[in-house]
């Protein structure tokens, strides 16, 4: 296993209280695959992957419990300097809004070629000569001359391209993306999704994209994590869970969302709210919207049920829902 | 058919450009950015006309204009047949009551500084005719009822709604006057998906419940198809390719369209391998600096040198109209034919 | 339809990054079913808070508020009523006590001319309160509202103000002082007040008008446009309440500084001078006799430091609270 994320637990302390944003979340990805992390705001997808790369914001976070594991060294018990090192040459992670990830003051080839001198101690010279390789690679036309440009001359898509070349340019082993096409439009989304997965395969990396959005998950993932108010409540492999979706949630969110394809009738939305993380429901964060939810589903937190091979579900009536009950 | 014999709303020949200036104190034109560059639609009574595009490419200008909160720079908008963009005072007061708008964004569309009543009933405050007093506090109940809020909240403030429930307030904002035509920007597109689809079905019911026209402007294709009768394709300030919403999503013939329906994931694994992708090169050109002849040439896989000579006009091509069928539709282009891009529907279990 | 559990939703967290649309309180079960009837909306937190009343519920909490409102209500109180706490008039003094340390009735001593230090540091509070609040009314009337009218036509006249906004900024405000007051003969606190109006309204009217400017381009303003609302109602009603925020922090803050110029005004001689009372005045007598009576100069300018730093305090503390990002 690449990254192996063994029950992180983050909480947030606010004036308002303790939130619980991460509440025991395990995943795993291997070099080569794509794992989906899938959940609306405030389901703890993005401070997970905060978590995993070190750059969690403490105060207010606290990471709480739990191990990661990427390649076989636990990051939660390195030094700063060493996780630096890890962060440098490992792992990699792409934002939603490139522009403010960008040091607006310093033109894209030096903040790319800074990568090398920091990370690799090449000459200021040589980074340069990298730079250009790099934004080449992200298909970024007349690399050479815009390398002296700045962030904002660069338009969102070029601009995202560009964080992926600094995601790129020490070859991490695990690449992990949080919304990186949500701010932008669908014809440049596509160029961005497709680039993102032949650097995957041409590399060999593995990728953790975190999205809400299930058509971009279905064109890339292998495997999907759904979160929801801090836990995993779905885990499988992407034609699972499309075909037959083993928790209600997962379901509900199938169901709710319009296709491109035929018209439909009336939407299925689910009902109520996404929980406030400070105070999650108790038993199962989902029942006060769930359809199926029954009298054990407000006292006991179901577990991650093995549903079949390589698939979970923390849903006490993950057979019912798996039939399709009650729908 | 939703659609009735006399439209309800026409754009014609609708342009927006904002004037690029230099100059401290006195304000010298350099150019233009030709936001809306003649686009015509008209709505039918009932109707729901969808307006997709990518950012920048002038539909919520085109919002704007509809709700005479700019003026277009030429070009008419005529509701129930009487031109409103030359309206002032209180004839532009009384047409203010007929079209209301939706906004994108739940967190700056309310005034944080007062209740939800407040914000609910200040059209009444404005139009005092529209409701007698003594009904008021009555009829933000009621509005906050249709809109599936509790109507006890009508003394709390925006901030302590979430995103959803905040846009159900401004949907019963934009009712209160009761009008006919409701222009809608963006209305769901900063929602979580769960709350989405709320949404959408919310503003569905209304349509029937209060016999209202739509005007739906957003960029996400799905959701356009799901709730418009009639969708309008703009690229760079121009309506490309219009029709019922079959002919567009299932016989698009602007390679636009084509390019931009292939390029929507489509959340079902089984379809990615099989689907045909159009991947377009480059970014939006500025609108500031508009290409020659059709305006979608520099990215066009079929652009050719009459491209660059000729604008396309927006009407069904002359090739496609003997055949007749869904594809003889609206279409700016030289070159357009019929190509299926989005994947017929597969039996979903 | 399973029954509702007693599940409140209350404030959520903000987390950083986890994702823009969190969810802020107020039970709702929405869907199109009607949230259900019974303790719904009726917990304490679930009350109608508007932002004025949050941030009073900051300030109250704030011991740097509490203790600067502390201040001023006493410098009130003592300018409002001198005699209540000091005996005599300030203007009987006894050359004979010239310089003398503290005695009976005056705690402070006396000062080069024999008069009562506490008594005549008492009395110059009114001098101070009087310019300092008026001088901040005037600025503040006249600043914010031509600000508020330019930033929100625009136009030209917009254009004329903010070059003559340019201008009055480049004059030097004691050398003004200097020029444009020496020829007053008037010995009262009017002309210093106008003096500070008419170059104090440029700093207040740039707040206005940039306040305004954002306020002016938020979309309820546009909503309240497409009612058809009239201009004077959409300043009143919807920009006004949303950009007065700054402009009270400024002001409140500029409050203290119109108290210190009108004591370098009075010291320099072109402010107030004898025989009315003021602790500028009094600064400027004692000096001469720093070594022998550093009393003398020591409460007046002790007086006029407290006070001037209570404002500026209880104006960062407003800002605190009324800083919609910090909440």
């Amino acid at each position: 296993m690449l990254l192996d994320v063994r029950d992180l637990r983050v909480e947030f302390r606010t004036r308002d209280g303790v939130a619980h944003a991460v509440n025991g979340v395990s995943y795993a990805v291997d070099a080569g695959e794509t794992l989906a992390v899938l959940g609306e705001s405030g389901s703890g997808k993005s401070v997970t992957a905060q978590a995993v790369m070190g750059i969690l914001d403490t105060p207010p976070g606290r990471i709480t419990g739990g191990q990661v594991l990427f390649q076989g060294r636990d990051l939660l018990t390195l030094k700063e300097e060493e996780r630096r090192k890890v962060r440098g040459a490992g792992l990699a992670m792409i934002f939603q809004d490139a522009l403010s990830a960008l040091n607006p003051v310093l033109p894209v080839g030096d903040q790319l070629g800074e990568m090398f001198t920091v990370h690799r101690g090449m000459s200021k010279k040589e980074a340069r000569v990298r730079a250009v390789e790099l934004m080449d690679r992200v298909r970024i036309p007349a690399a050479a001359q815009r390398v002296r440009d700045y962030p904002h001359q660069f338009s969102g898509g070029m601009r995202q391209r560009i964080m992926i070349a600094m995601a790129l340019a020490l070859e991490p082993a695990l690449i992990i993306a949080d919304e990186p096409t949500t701010a932008l439009d669908v014809t440049v989304q596509a160029q961005v999704m497709d680039l993102l997965a032949e650097l995957r395969r041409e590399y060999r990396m593995g990728l953790i994209l975190i999205t809400h959005d299930l058509g971009v998950v279905a064109d890339v993932a292998d495997r999907i994590a759904v979160m929801y108010a801090g836990r995993i409540v779905e885990s499988a492999p992407v034609h699972d869970i499309y075909k037959a979706p083993a928790h209600p949630y997962t379901r509900g969110l199938l169901d709710s969302i319009p296709r491109l394809d035929h018209k439909g009738r009336e939407l299925y939305a689910i009902k109520g709210l996404p929980p406030d993380l400070a105070a999650v429901p108790p038993g199962c964060a989902f029942h006060p919207r769930c359809p199926m939810a029954r009298d054990v589903c407000r006292t006991d937190v179901p577990p991650l049920h093995a549903v079949a091979d390589g698939r979970g579900s923390a849903c006490h009536f993950w057979r019912e829902c798996l039939r399709g009950d009650e729908r | 058919m939703a659609t009735s014999a006399e439209p309800i709303l026409e754009a014609d020949g609708l342009v927006k450009h904002y004037p690029l200036t230099r100059g401290i104190v006195f304000h010298k034109q350099i150019g233009a950015v030709r936001a809306v560059d003649g686009v015509d639609f008209t709505l039918g009574r009932g109707e729901t006309l969808g307006l997709v595009g990518e950012s920048g490419c002038g539909k919520s200008t085109v919002a704007k204009l509809l709700c005479n909160l700019e003026r277009p720079t030429a070009g008419a908008i005529r509701f129930k047949g009487e031109d409103i963009t030359r309206l002032s005072g209180r004839a532009l007061k009384a047409v203010r009551r007929n079209i209301q708008m939706v906004f994108q964004d739940p967190y700056t569309s309310l005034n944080p500084r007062m209740t939800v009543g407040d914000i609910i009933g200040e059209p009444y405050e404005i139009h005092p005719e529209a409701a007698p007093k003594g009904d008021r506090r009555q009829r933000v109940r009621e509005l906050l009822d249709v809109v599936g809020l509790d109507p006890a909240f009508a003394n709390r403030y925006p901030h302590q709604f979430s995103g959803g429930q905040r846009q159900r307030i401004g949907i019963a904002r934009g009712l209160a006057l009761r009008p006919e035509v409701i222009v809608a920007d963006e209305p769901v597109s900063a929602l979580d998906v769960s709350v989405q689809a709320q949404v959408i079905n919310l503003l569905d019911r209304l349509q029937t419940e209060f016999d209202l026209s739509y005007v739906f402007i957003a960029h996400d294709l799905s959701i356009v198809r799901h709730i418009s009768d009639r969708v309008g394709v703009m690229y760079l300030g121009r309506i490309v390719e219009t029709g019922r919403d079959a002919e567009i999503y299932d016989h698009p013939t602007h390679p636009y369209t084509q390019a931009l329906l292939s390029a929507v994931p489509v959340p079902d694994p089984a379809a990615r391998e099989d689907r045909e992708r159009i991947i377009l090169s480059g970014d939006v050109p500025s609108p500031a600096d508009i290409p020659s002849g059709c305006r979608f040439r520099t990215r066009c896989w079929k652009a050719r040198e009459r491209c660059a000579r000729e604008v396309p006009l927006l009407a069904v091509p002359a090739g496609l109209r003997e055949a007749g069928g869904p594809a003889a539709h609206d279409s700016a282009c030289h070159f357009a034919e019929p190509r299926q891009v989005v994947p017929p529907e597969q039996a979903r279990p | 339809m399973p029954e509702q559990p007693p599940y409140e939703p209350e404030r959520a967290i903000a987390g950083t990054g986890m994702g823009g649309a969190m969810d802020l309180g107020a039970s709702e079960a929405a869907g199109l079913e009607k949230a259900p009837g019974g303790p719904d909306g009726t917990g304490p937190r679930d009350k109608a808070r508007s932002l004025w009343s949050d941030a009073w519920r900051d300030l109250r909490r704030n011991p740097v508020f509490l203790a600067s409102a502390l201040v001023i209500l006493f410098l009130v109180f003592v300018s409002l009523w001198p005699s209540a706490i000091a005996s005599g008039s300030p203007l009987s003094c006894d050359l004979a006590k010239a310089q003398d340390g503290s005695g009976p009735g005056a705690p402070f001593g006396y000062d080069g001319q024999g008069c009562n230090v506490y008594t005549r540091t008492v009395y110059g509070a009114r001098t101070s309160v009087t310019v300092g609040v008026c001088a901040t009314l005037g600025v503040a009337l006249f600043g914010s509202v031509l600000g508020a009218l330019a930033g929100y036509f625009g136009g030209v006249w917009d254009s004329v103000l903010s070059r003559l906004t340019d201008v009055f900024f480049a004059i030097p405000v004691v050398l003004g002082g200097l020029v444009l007051l020496s020829v007053v003969t008037s010995n009262t606190v009017w002309p210093v007040i106008g003096f500070m109006v008419l170059l104090g309204w440029p700093q207040l009217s740039r707040i206005a008008r940039g306040s305004v400017i954002t306020a002016k381009h938020h979309d309820y303003v546009q909503a309240a446009r497409a009612l058809g609302a009239s201009d004077s109602r959409i300043l009143l009603r919807h920009i006004a309440p949303n950009a007065v925020a700054p402009v009270i922090v400024v002001a409140t803050i500029a409050l203290g500084t119109y108290i210190a110029l009108e004591a370098t005004l009075s010291y320099l001689g072109v402010g107030l001078k004898p025989p009315s009372v003021s602790w500028g005045i009094d600064i400027s007598a004692a000096s001469p006799y720093i070594r022998n009576a550093p009393h003398a100069l020591l409460w007046p300018s002790g007086a006029l430091a407290v006070t001037v730093l209570a404002f500026i305090m209880l104006g960062d503390a407003v800002r605190d609270a009324l800083d919609p990002k910090l909440r």
